[in-house]
């Protein structure tokens, strides 16, 4: 039972990771109708910016001395992460996918296929291939019930990611922003034409789905332990099944979906066997597509000639 | 190719002739580091003109060809050792019996990624393409999953077939390049049939193509199909030129090799399939010293060509459309 | 695409005069070389695992600098020639050719993994040239033929070495083993260890395994810590080690690891801290109760680069050792007569002990065990074969 629980916990923490990333792609696919394969580096390079920005504000100093990271410091190393994720989501964005927005669809995909490698392969240049131990930006606190241990750590990031998802939820449903948001996802073409700003709205997605994705880099930098240039593969790829699996464009979708994720290749790496843990995501991704495509939340739409 | 049927005979019997015969001046005079790289240029030939078929002809996308080769690359193996032994014990052993039982096992190969094409094809080639891109990402992470956990496949530490005999290396200059001859000139002459013309329709507008009563799951499935099946006969060559294989080397860059294979040659163009997948065996040797940099070059040649030409360097375009003074069939259904 | 159509006729005179360059160089041009003696090198230079290469590269290096200092092999200089494999074994079996084509290489000096020397050890069989691998310890390498030789011990000894320490030294009657599925190394040692520890009279409590890339082992170490065991086997490489480590300290899992010669590199302590205290692995020497020979090396490497020598580069450095020595015993640096040399090997004076080359093409070596203590691995003790 013991066993039970905490695999449970591990598998919330992990998939809390997993929602905040799936946000991530599944706004830009609500306004751009692209996978942007891009998006798993841009929670990559989030998590090596709160690396840096937590060795620049001199984590090492405290770590040495034996005392906690002070928490507005803390706070701070996650808002440089997020500001420079969110920027390089808008360069991303600028220098690559909009000079194709109105080639055929096959053509942004591969330009995404390019930038993620591009990305990623520049980091194992940057930051070598290395693994990193992540700072403790945060002092591991353990707490025992019956058996089971959970860290704050575990529950920073339940707390965290939730906090971040109801501030997406309502950004999406009160501001300004959020309506021309939704509306360019309906259709971009008509939202053009009600005087909506797309290209705005655009850059705003891009942004706030990369900072969503540096918050998940930080707190899977804390998580895991370390962080090396290749992260952003597997879990991005997770986290796009993630929204496909809640119904891809769906916010509320994409929560669920990491969850489910999340939890499904724990309990498959603690019952059936850690060698299958990938594997099952892409299992659920095939089930999703043969029984329901749209998702578990997501609307049937049909394509438009 | 309106030519009568004895010529037909006469050039396709001087063809073999030709490569034979330029298969054993290779290895009379050129050292083998060179002969090694000549056959990854045909075995790139045979990859890159498959993928094209998917990602080029018919506008859907794969990511996960390394894991139809390796499906064929594994196969392919076990039947050559399995048939080695038996073969030469019923034509002796030489070059008759390497032949044979090289394409016994690459036919067995190409059939077992066959069937992995349609097991994955029919599920995800009812949506768009680009969810067919995760699909198969994630179908040729899985085979190399699987592979790593199968025991009697060596494991991780890759199959070299039993000890003594082992693995052998079967594959030569003659049979590759008669295999991509053959993969050439047949999905040349499939990109210009009328299933040929319906793949372009589907790339081109998917829904105006149903609407003409183009059946267009099923051609996307054949057609993925097919293209399994020649990765996994390039897989079988590879396993039978290493002489073993392992999970490893079929990594997802496997498959971004060949993409930009087809991507630098042109979506959509046989003959610039060619000229990437040569390209690409000649610069990874070229560019040996700069490792650490190629994909870094790859990833960006991919978004640039995206940019400037969406097609890729020769678009849909034969390279000798122009030299026949006479426009293709693929390139009156270009927009 | 005017442009590309006008270069196309330019890039085939290129590729044909690359070609022309290409041709076999006639017996005559070989025979009469007087030059520097070529000993290759094909390492993972890039990659995951590069920095494996690496240090068998500097190492290797170092051997080779010290030879000639002391005016090299019968009045000829090595030089030793490294490329990169990138991992990839259809890379391994090009470079080898490459070293033997182009470099005309007289010796080889093979990768750390296995199954890339397997498969550059097939290349430099069939084209009769001898290889010597400096860490590949699956026994599969010199089964290869009988032109491939290595200077480490192999898997099934050195998994031996760890079920003794942990039964006999430790007294440990239950472990559990966390392998890593997708590297060929971690399975042989595991494979070694469970048959040696269960004949012993040991038990495995429970077996776990995860995939070289993982990071997180939650699940596997949440598993383990609800069975008997008293200690993990964990042969993995140092990466995957250092998480496993830092995880099963927060899992509140006291139990001491155990691991083989996969664990040693810097980084091992810079990721796991302290949560490696007490643990234990076997490996090639030990630094610290090294003969004079290898402080010798330890002195002149971290002279030299800066950063202590791992194990890996310890075997590099005795590789080319053997090689020379090879070189010495043999009138012309013919392959055959080179390989009947390095078959003959005794005792040659290595950092890693005396090197002793048997009639399967290994050495005879004993391992020695490092006990973890404040962050630096000590000698605990000695397992002759």
């Amino acid at each position: 039972m013991s066993q039970f629980l905490q695999q449970l916990i591990n598998g919330l923490s992990l998939g809390s990771i997993y929602a905040l990333i799936a946000l991530g792609y599944t706004m830009v696919y609500g306004v751009l109708r692209l996978i942007n394969f891009a998006h798993g580096e841009v929670f990559m390079v989030g998590a090596y910016a709160g690396y840096y920005a937590a060795w620049l504000l001199g984590v090492e100093r405290f770590e040495a001395a034996g005392q906690g990271f002070p928490l507005y410091l803390a706070l701070l190393v996650l808002a440089v992460a997020m500001g420079a994720a969110a920027l390089l989501g808008v360069l991303v964005e600028a220098l690559a996918y909009r000079p194709v927005r109105s080639a055929p669809r096959l053509t942004p995909l591969i330009t995404a296929i390019g930038v993620s490698l591009l990305l990623q392969n520049v980091a194992l240049l940057v930051f070598s291939p290395n693994p990193r131990r992540y700072p403790a930006i945060l002092t591991e606190v353990r707490f025992e019930f019956a058996g089971v241990i959970v860290t704050n750590v575990k529950l920073t990031i339940f707390v965290l990611a939730s906090l971040l998802m109801v501030g997406l939820h309502l950004l999406i449903q009160k501001t300004s922003w959020g309506r021309g948001a939704r509306a360019t996802s309906a259709n971009l073409d008509a939202a053009e034409l009600m005087g909506i700003d797309t290209g705005q709205v655009i850059r705003w997605t891009f942004a706030t789905g990369s900072a969503l994705a540096a918050a998940g880099g930080i707190l899977f930098g804390l998580d895991q332990i370390t962080i090396n240039p290749q992260m952003g593969v597997l879990t991005g790829i997770k986290a796009f099944v993630a929204a496909v699996l809640g119904g891809i464009g769906n916010i509320p979708g994409a929560m669920l979906g990491g969850i489910l994720i999340g939890l499904a290749e724990q309990f498959t790496a603690g019952y059936l066997s850690p060698d299958y843990r990938d594997a099952i995501t892409f299992l659920i991704l095939i089930a999703v597509l043969l029984v329901k495509p749209q998702g578990l939340l997501g609307v049937v739409r049909t394509e438009k000639v | 190719m309106s030519k009568s049927p004895t010529l037909r005979v006469v050039v396709v019997a001087t063809l073999f002739v030709a490569l034979f015969l330029a298969g054993v001046a290779l290895r009379a005079n050129v050292i083998e580091y060179v002969q090694r790289i000549v056959l990854l240029a045909g075995i790139n030939i045979i990859l890159a003109v498959g993928l094209n078929l998917i990602n080029g002809t018919t506008g859907q996308f794969s990511l996960g060809h390394a894991g139809f080769m390796a499906i064929g690359a594994y196969a392919a193996a076990y039947v050559g050792v399995l048939l080695g032994p038996l073969v030469e014990g019923w034509c002796g052993p030489g070059l008759l019996a390497d032949g044979l039982t090289l394409n016994l096992a690459l036919v067995v190969g190409a059939f077992f990624s066959a069937c992995a094409g349609l097991l994955i094809g029919i599920p995800s080639l009812r949506l768009r393409g680009d969810y067919l891109a995760v699909v198969t990402l994630g179908f040729g992470e899985i085979i190399r999953i699987v592979f790593t956990n199968a025991e009697f496949l060596g494991s991780a530490t890759g199959y070299f077939g039993d000890e003594p005999a082992g693995l052998r290396e079967y594959t030569s200059f003659f049979w590759v390049y008669v295999w991509a001859l053959l993969v050439v000139v047949g999905l040349y002459n499939l990109t210009f049939s009328q299933m040929g013309r319906s793949l372009v329709a589907i790339r081109e507008d998917e829904i105006a193509a149903e609407a003409i009563a183009t059946p267009t799951t099923r051609l996307k499935v054949q057609a993925f199909v097919i293209s399994a099946a020649t990765a996994g006969i390039a897989g079988g060559l590879f396993a039978h030129m290493q002489a073993g294989i392992r999970p490893e080397d079929f990594r997802f860059e496997k498959s971004i090799d060949m993409l930009v294979m087809v991507i630098i040659g042109g979506l959509g163009s046989i003959s610039g399939a060619v000229l990437g997948g040569i390209f690409v065996a000649v610069t990874l040797e070229l560019m040996r010293d700069l490792a650490q940099y190629r994909l870094v070059i790859y990833a960006l040649l991919l978004v640039v060509i995206m940019i400037v030409r969406p097609r890729g360097l020769l678009g849909t375009r034969e390279l000798f459309d122009t030299w026949k003074k006479k426009s293709g069939p693929s390139q009156g259904s270009r927009a | 695409m005017r442009p590309l159509r006008r270069a196309l006729p330019y890039g085939a005179v290129l590729l044909g005069a690359w070609a022309l360059g290409a041709c076999k160089p006639s017996a005559e041009e070989l025979a009469n070389a007087t030059g520097d003696i070529v000993v290759g090198h094909y390492a993972s230079m890039t990659g995951s695992t590069a920095h494996f290469g690496q240090d068998t590269d500097k190492a290797a290096r170092l051997a080779v600098d010290e030879i000639n200092a002391e005016g090299g092999v019968r009045g000829r200089k090595l030089r030793l020639v490294t490329l990169d494999d990138r991992g990839d074994s259809a890379e391994a079996a090009n470079a080898v050719n490459r070293l033997i084509d182009v470099e005309h290489a007289v010796a080889l000096l093979g990768e750390v993994a296995s199954s890339l020397s397997l498969a550059g050890g097939r290349i430099a069989q069939r084209r009769r040239v001898p290889m010597v691998s400096s860490a590949s310890t699956n026994p599969k390498v010199t089964h290869v033929g009988d032109y491939v030789f290595r200077v480490c011990f192999l898997d099934p000894f050195q998994g031996r070495v760890m079920a003794v320490f942990a039964k006999k030294h430790l007294g440990l009657s239950s472990v559990a083993i966390l392998r890593d599925v997708r590297n060929d190394y971690s399975i042989g040692l595991s494979d070694a260890f469970r048959k040696s520890f269960v004949e012993l009279g040991g038990t495995i409590a429970v077996e776990q395994s995860y995939a070289q890339g993982d990071t997180d082992f939650s699940a596997q170490l949440t598993a383990i810590r609800a069975s008997s065991a008293r200690a993990i086997f964990v042969p993995g490489y140092y990466s995957e080690v250092a998480t496993i480590a830092r995880t099963a300290q927060r899992l509140g899992l006291t139990l001491p690891l155990l691991g083989g010669d996969g664990w040693d590199a810097p980084d091992l302590f810079k990721i796991a801290g302290d949560a490696l205290e007490g643990s234990f692995f076997s490996n090639h020497f030990a630094p610290d109760m090294a003969s004079e020979r290898a402080q010798r090396f330890v002195a002149e490497f971290t002279k030299r680069y800066g950063q202590a020598p791992t194990g890996l580069g310890a075997l590099g450095y005795d590789g080319v050792l053997v090689i020379a020595d090879a070189l010495r015993r043999t009138k012309t640096v013919e392959p055959k007569a080179l390989r009947d040399a390095l078959a003959a090997t005794r005792e040659v004076d290595g950092v890693t002990g005396k090197i002793t080359i048997d009639a399967d093409r290994n050495p005879t070596k004993s391992a020695v065990v490092l006990r973890v203590t404040s962050g630096h691995a000590k000698y605990e003790t000695t397992i002759a074969p």
